[in-house]
């Protein structure tokens, strides 16, 4: 008893999963639970994300898993050499995930997945000091994935399949830090655009030195979303020739870094199980966010970027305490992609510790409810955006930024 | 089972305990955290003076003006330091800026820089709405921002400055009407009412600025020490500047109050006094060669007449030289018209190099010949006679001397009017400093700061404020009133001052968050 309670204090310490960038590590509460640890660990559905090639291994025909959290997470700025303060008021998301696996024959198991690994939602208030930064944004993508998993021996496996993505953006900023119109009403822009697709792949191996060890790795491909004929619309324009921002259609394209996995889980016993993980992301990719307009009387938007590749690294136990009750714990160090100067309010990410704890119910032999949470604390962090430009010059945006991210989330799990 | 609950109490407080917002190490939203108002007390602030301190720009007074007005920006940054009152401002009723009486428009509304369809910018008087503001639509106060437009130094104790019966008389202000507690209340009685516990006077400028910008037509009073027969456009006698204005510090200070004086801005660093150069008369070669002729022609002729009215030659030659000016390509200085007087017979000059042309000067006049010659056909057959070596009649040369087309003196400051003026501004900046040091207030240097705007500028996160007409950021589009961003200017010179007089630590404003001027194409 004394072990549990300090097992859950411990996972509450280490709290919250996001990871860097606009990348949501939420895709499994008993995943998640164990610090969002899963690349070499053969539980229940959850594999068709953290690794297809594990869903072979699973000793049942049919398993079902699905889930959602709700993402309560704010930021608040400042700037003492001015003396403003700003809060973000951001929606609650709602990332989820479902998973399907099937074992057609000993050696091959088929899946489907839906997941939302990406996703951003920051609602800063309308015409705050960043506001020609931005004001809100809401981007959301939707993965759907067809999976085969094949057994090779009972040591080694391999996984994966093809990825589609549906993706959404909306972005509102003000076009400058002054422009208004004749009630001082400031000049802003709202593009959007929906329904936005592409595709990509990801694919796994695991392999099992011993019974109790299991080594796993795992890659999902970039995919580049190209938004095509968004919708531009601006908002509170002089009446002037000299500020010609008509409403037009924009051309912008938005990468999903590629992510390699690798980790190795261990059985210390019937009721202990641990496991790491270490993940790459490859936001290199994402250099700059450009925004083409149309019309060609509005000049085009060129926002600097220069993320860098960024690591996370993941920890997880796992506490059968009876055949009623298992208890999950974890900790990861989630790096930030954002380089020093880079930092825009858009997405504030700094350097991340998550810490994590859940349970799971079986409420019967095939049905199992997954809860989880996660808390993810940040430093306090003095950074700046120093890449906004105005009439030619670069004007910083810099200030003292804290976030705070909590995550409960609910999945069920089910297998015949 | 019961070891089940048990599981689940643990996890259901375990969410309790984490919170949901983030906190700051040392966040500025609890005040006097960061910030300190050293040994000021702003729980009361009032700000006192004219259209400047009002948030008066591009020639009208308007809602989005107010609220960059310096004093509220002020209020703002003064509350991160300490818990104060609302700071309340007495709003006009939209952002069209003109005023009504009873109906009737009695100013016109705010500037704004529209675009003709050549792409020429200028002013223009915005119509893109009807003004709204009635100034017999009296508000209820008290109002911390007691700025009112168009006022003197000796009009803030005057009883009755707001009584709607005295306004079309001029004994009374229309922007004072609007919130004045009774008709019979004076702007310092209504101040003094709200016992402020901390003030800001900026008053003084109208005392000098009339005159000047109605090119010195006014009188200077100095030495007329009953301000009651000034009339809008003269220069406030020093001495009687120098007693209103200790009188109203000592009121304002009486209890206590801490507070801060700014002193008056020198009128030729403006850009309403900067902007049409002196020697805008820009002249190609040929051009420049027929005015100097022309110039050439009327010095001979009155040296001629001289001499036939039997003025000895050399004397006759002497005093005609000064007409004979020379024009070269390029720039050249305007000729003003300057009262006729013995050694200026003819009454006109080219100006000096110090002299300033005002900005409301009519441009298209200056593109015909107004500021050099009006040559008509008539003043062009009497030059065609001299070029024959004809002599002309007296008739004839008086055509000649017509062709003059000087600027009128209420286009110019002349050198003398300037001088008129930099003395009474040095003056009243002297009862000012040495006022705010005798009763240990915060001074600010307004003078220094608009000079150093105008020369060269200031420079900011997003470029340099300067005193340019429109581009330059720092003067609103009447030339003389400032913008949200040059009031923003103002604001930090002011809370630099008070956090050296006062031990506090106010933080400034970003410059560069405030705007310049409006672009609007609904004008008339």
């Amino acid at each position: 008893m004394k072990k549990l309670l300090f097992l859950t204090l411990f996972g509450l310490a280490a709290a919250m999963t996001y990871a860097g960038g606009y990348r949501v590590g939420l895709q499994g509460q008993r995943r998640l639970a164990m610090g969002h640890t899963g690349v070499a660990v053969v539980d229940n559905a959850e594999l068709a994300f953290f690794n297809p090639a594990g869903l072979v291994y699973l000793e049942d025909r049919i398993n079902v898993s699905f889930g959602a959290s709700a993402v309560f997470s704010d930021v608040v700025w400042q700037n003492d050499e001015f003396g403003q303060m700003a809060r973000t008021d951001s929606p609650v998301g709602t990332p989820f995930y479902a998973y399907v696996s099937y074992k057609a024959s000993d050696w091959l198991t088929l899946g489907l997945a839906a997941y939302t690994p990406y996703g951003s939602s920051v609602e800063w208030p309308t015409d705050w000091s960043g506001s020609h930064l931005v004001n809100n944004i809401d981007l959301q993508a939707i993965y759907i994935q067809a999976l085969a998993s094949v057994k090779i021996s009972d040591k080694l496996s391999v996984g994966g399949g093809p990825i589609y993505v549906n993706g959404a953006v909306n972005f509102n900023r003000n076009l400058n830090r002054t422009l208004s119109d004749i009630d001082g009403n400031r000049a802003n822009v709202t593009v959007d655009a929906s329904g936005v697709h592409a595709w990509g792949w990801s694919l796994g191996a695991m392999f099992n030195p011993t019974d109790k060890l299991r080594i796993g790795a795992n890659y999902r491909s970039e995919i580049i979303v190209e938004a095509e004929e968004g919708d531009a619309d601006f908002s509170n324009i002089p009446a002037s020739p000299l500020t010609p921002f008509n409403d037009t259609r924009f051309d912008a394209s938005l990468p999903l870094p590629a992510e390699l996995s690798v980790g190795a889980s261990y059985e210390i016993s019937d009721k202990w199980l641990v496991a790491f993980d270490y993940n790459r992301a490859f936001w290199d990719v994402y250099q700059s966010l450009d925004i083409d307009f149309q019309d060609p009387a509005v000049p085009d938007s060129e926002n600097p970027r220069n993320y860098k590749d960024a690591n996370t690294y993941r920890f997880g136990a796992q506490y059968i305490a009876n055949e009623m009750f298992t208890l999950r714990a974890g900790y990861y160090f989630d790096e930030s992609p954002v380089q020093s100067g880079y930092f825009a309010p858009e997405t504030p990410r700094n350097d991340a510790h998550g810490f994590t704890a859940g349970l799971s119910v079986n409420i019967t032999e095939k049905l199992a409810i997954d809860a989880s949470f996660l808390y993810n604390r940040f430093e306090e962090i003095n950074e700046s955006y120093e890449y906004y430009m105005e009439n030619g010059q670069n004007v910083p945006f810099e200030g003292d930024y804290k976030t705070v991210a909590f995550v409960p989330g609910l999945g069920v799990t089910f297998k015949i | 089972m019961m070891k089940n609950y048990r599981f689940l109490a643990i996890g259901l407080l375990a969410l309790g305990i984490v919170s949901c917002e983030p906190d700051l190490d040392n966040p500025i939203d609890e005040a006097g955290g960061v910030y300190s108002n050293g040994g000021a007390d702003f729980t009361n602030y009032v700000a006192l003076g004219n259209s400047l301190t009002a948030g008066y720009a591009d020639n009208a007074l308007y809602i989005t003006g107010q609220t960059n007005s310096y004093p509220n920006i002020l209020a703002g940054q003064f509350a991160l330091t300490q818990e104060t009152n609302e700071f309340t401002i007495p709003y006009m009723n939209d952002n069209a800026g003109g005023l009504l009486a009873g109906g009737q428009q009695i100013t016109s509304n705010r500037l704004v820089l529209a675009t003709d369809s050549q792409g020429n910018n200028s002013p223009s008087v915005y119509a893109g709405m009807a003004p709204t503001t009635d100034i017999t639509n009296v508000l209820e106060g008290p109002f911390n921002n007691m700025g009112v437009p168009g006022a003197k130094s000796y009009h803030l104790g005057v009883e009755g400055y707001g009584n709607l019966a005295g306004v079309q008389s001029g004994m009374a202000n229309p922007y004072f009407v609007r919130f004045a507690s009774s008709p019979q209340t004076s702007v310092m009685a209504d101040a003094l009412a709200q016992d402020p516990t901390f003030f800001s006077l900026w008053i003084g400028n109208n005392d000098v600025l009339g005159y000047a910008t109605s090119g010195g037509v006014g009188v200077n009073q100095a030495g007329n020490l009953n301000p009651a027969s000034y009339g809008s456009n003269d220069i406030t006698d020093p001495q009687v500047f120098a007693q209103v204005y200790s009188q109203m510090v000592q009121a304002l200070t009486a209890n206590g109050a801490g507070g801060v004086l700014i002193n008056i801005p020198d009128v030729t660093s403006i850009a309403f006094f900067n902007t049409v150069p002196n020697n805008a008369l820009v002249l190609d070669a040929q051009t420049a060669g027929n005015l100097t002729a022309y110039f050439s022609a009327v010095s001979q002729v009155f040296a001629g007449g001289l001499i036939a009215q039997g003025v000895p030659q050399e004397q006759a030659v002497a005093l005609a030289s000064q007409y004979a000016i020379t024009f070269n390509e390029g720039p050249n200085r305007f000729i003003i018209d300057v009262p006729v007087s013995q050694t200026n017979p003819l009454g006109f000059r080219q100006m000096t190099e110090d002299e300033l042309i005002q900005l409301q000067v009519d441009q298209s006049a200056l593109a015909s010949g107004y500021g050099s010659v009006n040559l008509t056909t008539e003043v062009q057959q009497v030059l065609g006679l001299l070029m024959a070596g004809g002599t002309p009649t007296q008739e004839q040369a008086n055509i000649l001397f017509g062709g003059v087309n000087g600027l009128d003196d209420a286009d110019v400051l002349d050198s003398t009017e300037i001088s008129e003026i930099q003395t009474a501004t040095t003056s009243f900046n002297q009862t000012i400093s040495a006022v705010a040091s005798a009763n240990g207030l915060a001074m600010v240097d307004a003078n220094a700061l608009l000079n150093s705007v105008a020369d060269g500028g200031l420079s900011f996160d997003g470029g340099t404020v300067t005193a340019t007409y429109a581009t330059g950021g720092a003067f609103s589009l009447d030339g003389v009133h400032l913008t949200p961003r040059g009031y923003a200017i103002v604001a930090n010179e002011i809370i630099d001052q008070i956090n050296a007089t006062y031990s506090a630590t106010v933080p400034k404003v970003n410059v560069g968050q405030y705007g310049t001027i409006t672009l609007s194409n609904e004008v008339q």
